[in-house]
């Protein structure tokens, strides 16, 4: 019995490792595992506490399936002493292996349910402050940032305040696709004529790769941003720079960048906003109304090259 | 004219699809220079084409499953290349895209659907001791509708070019407005045409296994795999409806303007989602629990005990059944349906794992005590029981909503899905098809080439998913053309290992050509040792199953056979047995059924209209056929029965 239970100590310990080890080593070139904020924080944690579990479910599994087919294969000694053909089931084993993975189910809703409910509501270190408002569109296949607040539109490419809550506000002109920035925490849809809001925040500075994770067609691989976390003063000092010398979007403007296919970053000291809402239902017909009969064109990109625009 | 046929109609301008073409002349050339050479035409037609045996069905159907996975094969191989190193140009993405959209509906719907299908055809009616399916005519229909929808969506990649909006062909990405080009109606009318045979089949096997079982054999007396097959035939009968209403809206939506799912003009493109995955996932489970049943049936006989628990896996079954309808939200948790929703849909899902743990137990306890054989069968469904498992609990965590925002269309989820399907689905078709193969064809298949294909198979199918976990977790999304440089070691791991698969694919195939020359012919019926009563019949299968149907005592019906000494050939008990003709009209009006779609596909009404017509001709004459069959004298039953068993001269 005593040998049973030391058996059971190692059998949790060896997932606990193998948690460990990935949160200690690996996990710097795994960006999903290694936060650079609450929520992708949240989520990590969640991620490794569901593997350690899963994993002790993997290797009892794979002892007793070993078990199984060794201690039980046709072999030439063998004889019919631990044999049973009539062994029909076993009513107290069966009760067993229902119970415990409903426990084990049990113990992933909570903290799935609880973080689900925390991840609708900015993050809970940084509730004194209001969250940054930035409304995330896209259409085929660009990314549109505009700071309301601050009246700055980014094609492209993001900045935002470290330690500082930020509201997504995500609408797509066209195709449904979806706002990731993997080291920020998870992603949401943007889709036409509805208005999806997303929670994301940066505990220190740096640069991550930001993308549309869902495919919306041949310009997909393309179509991603680049996010740059700085201090509050050196982002101020980028807003009121953008303010000052960035050009207006006009509507001309912002409507050729409507027509599907690839562009540069920029910046622009006035929004889309004025023109039209994605995220509502009025907007939905905005991109038809212009391009009704362009809107299937195909971007031949070859060769993970950023296609046609790299040579403008 | 011929502007319109070189531009729009015939895909031209890359290389590889001219080589499509090519090869596709020359292996059409050849088969009908074959069949005319050696006369075979009327052969085929006779005996196949027309056919209404299930047995042969069963064939048909498996063959076109392995044709179809050669082609997603082929698919899979040319964007793990693409994928290999980054900045690769093997593929642009226009046609990376039409690739990943074809490979994953030629692997689900033409490949791993008939698969299930012909091993429903093949075992069901021997399992329960029918002489065929309850409506014979109707399964011929099934087939060919099949056939001709798997046809329509292929001929697109050499003609109007294939469909590209992935597999799950969201709005509104495949709409109208965004995807104007004819290639997304492929899509929408090959599955419709195809969907129409599933639904007939899913009825059909409904009311066989209802209403054609032996004489004693109670619902809880059925083999496992009909057990299988029957909650499979409910789901399909459920969830197939649901896809072919939305296909038709789309289909309305993209031929005659109307606004279901558009972009404009208050469409709703959140409800294709819904009812897409409202089939969808019980789709799923229609390609696993026959592979379950598959696989009780196998680990049964090959540890040479009873079924561990048959009464919970029954019951796990349904659970399953019953749960796969209440978890499709989890396909896009990320849509912002809110917290309670997200809650409510990561509970359903994950307490899946609770039929399905019981099951995994319940077949270890299949081997405990037991006596285990590692025939090839045996194999594939042992390696299926680690490998699901790691499937299985990656299902899990990604059933966790808010982990899942992480997870969501990264690598981490094209890993988890090819573990439950391939591990599931096509290790259970492997385990079925080498099980049955003795029954269908009268040889095994060679052991030691088997056992060789599955080796390759097993380790080349971990070398390939198993890093894309870890790439997922990097960041890679899934239907992206090109990869970034950090992704790169996995990537080309990954590729060798898809080398390594389909080269286990290919001996597989191989052996199916190498014992039908050299494998010994089954002399018994019995290849096996087996336990359920399509063993009970003699090998080669006569035409009307069994001569004489036992009674059925338990759900080890020949088991119970063999201890009391009792056949399927008792003379005593002979009488005429009633037996359905063939007919040409199923292959006929599908492929009428065929020649309409494709003038939708072209918005042709020139074309569609008289096809459908023609169809509506074929129902008529279908209704004033009165050919009620015939019957086996009882000589021709005598026969039959005293040369296959040995007692003739």
């Amino acid at each position: 019995m005593k040998n049973l239970v030391s058996w059971f100590k190692r059998l949790f310990m060896v997932p606990g490792l193998f948690a460990l080890l990935l949160v200690a080593s690996g996990c710097s070139g795994i960006t999903v595992l290694d936060p650079k904020g609450p929520v992708a924080r949240t989520q990590q944690e969640l991620i490794i506490f569901s593997i350690t579990l899963m994993s002790v479910i993997v290797i009892v599994v794979f002892v007793l399936f070993f078990y199984m087919i060794i201690r039980f294969r046709e072999r030439p000694n063998w004889t019919d002493k631990d044999y049973d053909p009539h062994q029909h089931g076993n009513t107290t084993l069966e009760i067993i292996w229902t119970v415990i993975p409903f426990i084990i189910v049990a113990a992933l809703s909570v903290p799935t349910v609880t973080s689900l409910y925390a991840l609708e509501k900015p993050p809970e270190e940084t509730n004194d402050q209001e969250p940054l408002v930035i409304h995330a569109d896209t259409s085929n296949w660009k990314w549109y940032f505009s700071y309301p607040e601050q009246n700055i539109e980014t094609v492209n490419y993001l900045h935002i305040p470290e330690n500082r809550p930020v509201e997504f506000k995500l609408a797509s002109a066209d195709s449904m696709t979806a706002l990731w920035i993997p080291a920020l925490g998870g992603q949401k849809y943007n889709m036409a004529g509805m208005q999806n809001t997303l929670y994301l925040q940066a505990d220190e500075e740096g640069e991550f790769a930001g993308r549309n994770a869902n495919y919306n067609g041949s310009g997909f691989a393309e179509h991603t941003f680049t996010v740059t976390s700085e201090s509050e003063e050196e982002f101020n000092q980028w807003v009121s720079d953008v303010q000052n010398n960035a050009p207006e979007m006009t509507k001309d403007r912002f409507d050729e960048y409507l027509e599907p296919g690839l562009a540069q970053e920029a910046e622009y000291s006035s929004t889309h906003l004025e023109y039209v809402d994605f995220g509502m239902n009025s907007g939905r017909s905005y991109i038809t109304d212009l391009y009704s009969g362009n809107l299937g064109e195909q971007l031949h990109l070859e060769g993970g090259e950023g296609g046609p625009w790299e040579e403008e | 004219m011929w502007d319109f046929i070189w531009n729009d109609f015939l895909v031209t301008g890359e290389p590889i699809i001219y080589g499509a073409m090519a090869s596709i002349v020359l292996a059409t050339v050849g088969i009908v220079f074959v069949l005319t050479y050696f006369k075979l035409w009327k052969w085929l037609w006779d005996e196949y084409l027309t056919t209404v045996d299930h047995k042969k069905i069963g064939i048909m159907y498996i063959i076109a499953a392995l044709a179809m996975l050669f082609r997603g094969g082929v698919d899979a191989l040319m964007m793990r290349t693409q994928l290999a190193l980054p900045n690769m140009n093997f593929l642009n993405s226009v046609h990376y895209n039409e690739i990943f959209t074809t490979h994953g509906t030629v692997m689900i719907l033409f490949m791993a659907m008939p698969f299930i299908i012909g091993l429903m055809n093949v075992a069901v009616p021997l399992q329960i001791g029918a002489r065929d399916v309850a409506f014979p005519f109707l399964n011929a229909f099934s087939f060919w509708t099949f056939f001709f929808g798997a046809m329509l969506f292929n001929i697109s990649f050499v003609i109007g070019g294939s469909p590209s909006a992935g597999w799950t062909s969201y709005v509104p990405m495949a709409g109208p407005e965004l995807s104007p080009e004819i290639n997304q109606n492929y899509y929408l009318l090959g599955l419709q045409l195809s969907g129409i045979g599933t639904l007939a089949t899913g009825i059909n096997f409904l009311v066989t296994i209802l209403r054609m079982r032996a004489p004693g054999m109670t619902l809880m007396k059925m083999p496992i795999f009909t057990w299988s097959a029957l909650i499979t035939s409910i789901i399909i009968i459920f969830a197939f409806p649901i896809l072919t209403i939305a296909l038709a809206l789309m289909t309305l939506d993209r031929i005659f303007g109307t606004h279901f799912f558009t972009l404009a003009g208050e469409g709703m493109p959140m409800m294709w989602a819904n009812l897409f995955w409202l089939w969808g996932h019980p789709e799923v489970y229609i390609v696993i629990l026959p592979a379950f049943g598959v696989f009780s049936e196998v680990i049964s006989t090959f540890a040479r005990k009873q079924l561990f628990g048959y009464k919970a896996m029954v019951y796990a079954m349904c659970v399953i059944a019953g749960l796969s309808f209440i978890v499709w939200v989890h396909h896009f948790f990320t849509m912002g349906a809110g917290a309670g929703v997200n809650s409510l849909f990561s509970i359903t899902t994950m307490l899946i794992a609770v039929p399905t743990g019981i099951k995994i137990f319940n077949w270890l306890g299949t081997m405990y005590k037991g006596r285990i054989r590692f025939n090839v069968p045996m194999l594939w469904a042992l390696a299926f029981i680690p490998n699901f498992t790691i499937g299985g609990v990656t299902g899990v965590m990604l059933g966790m909503a808010s982990a899942d925002y992480q997870y969501h269309n990264t690598y981490f989820l094209i890993a988890h899905f090819h573990y439950v399907l391939i591990a599931g689905t096509l290790f259970g078709m492997f385990a079925g098809l080498t099980y049955w193969y003795p029954k269908m064809f009268g040889h095994k298949m060679n052991e030691k080439l088997g056992k060789i294909s599955f080796w390759f198979t097993v380790i080349g199918f971990n070398i390939t998913f198993l890093p894309q976990f870890f790439l997922g977790l990097m960041g890679m999304p899934r239907r992206t053309y090109t990869i970034e440089p950090e992704w790169m070691p996995l990537n080309l791991l990954s590729t060798a290992g898809a080398f390594v698969l389909a080269a286990g694919f290919v001996i597989f195939t191989f052996n199916i050509y190498y014992s039908a020359r050299y494998e010994p012919r089954e002399k018994t019926g019995d290849a096996w040792d087996g336990r359920s009563l399509e063993w009970a019949t003699t090998t080669p299968v006569p035409h009307y199953n069994f001569a004489t149907v036992p009674y059925v005592n338990s759900h080890e019906a020949y088991w119970d056979m063999k201890e009391t000494g009792a056949t399927t050939y008792d003379e005593s008990k002979l009488e005429p047995i009633h037996m359905p003709s063939y007919k040409g009209l199923p292959i006929i009006m599908s492929a009428i059924m065929f020649i309409a779609s494709f003038g939708l596909v072209w918005h042709w009404f020139w074309l569609a209209i008289p096809g459908l017509l023609g169809v509506i001709i074929c129902m008529v004459i279908r209704s004033f056929d009165f050919d009620e069959g015939y019957h086996v004298p009882i000589e021709e039953i005598k026969r039959t029965e005293e040369q296959a068993r040995g007692r003739k001269e």
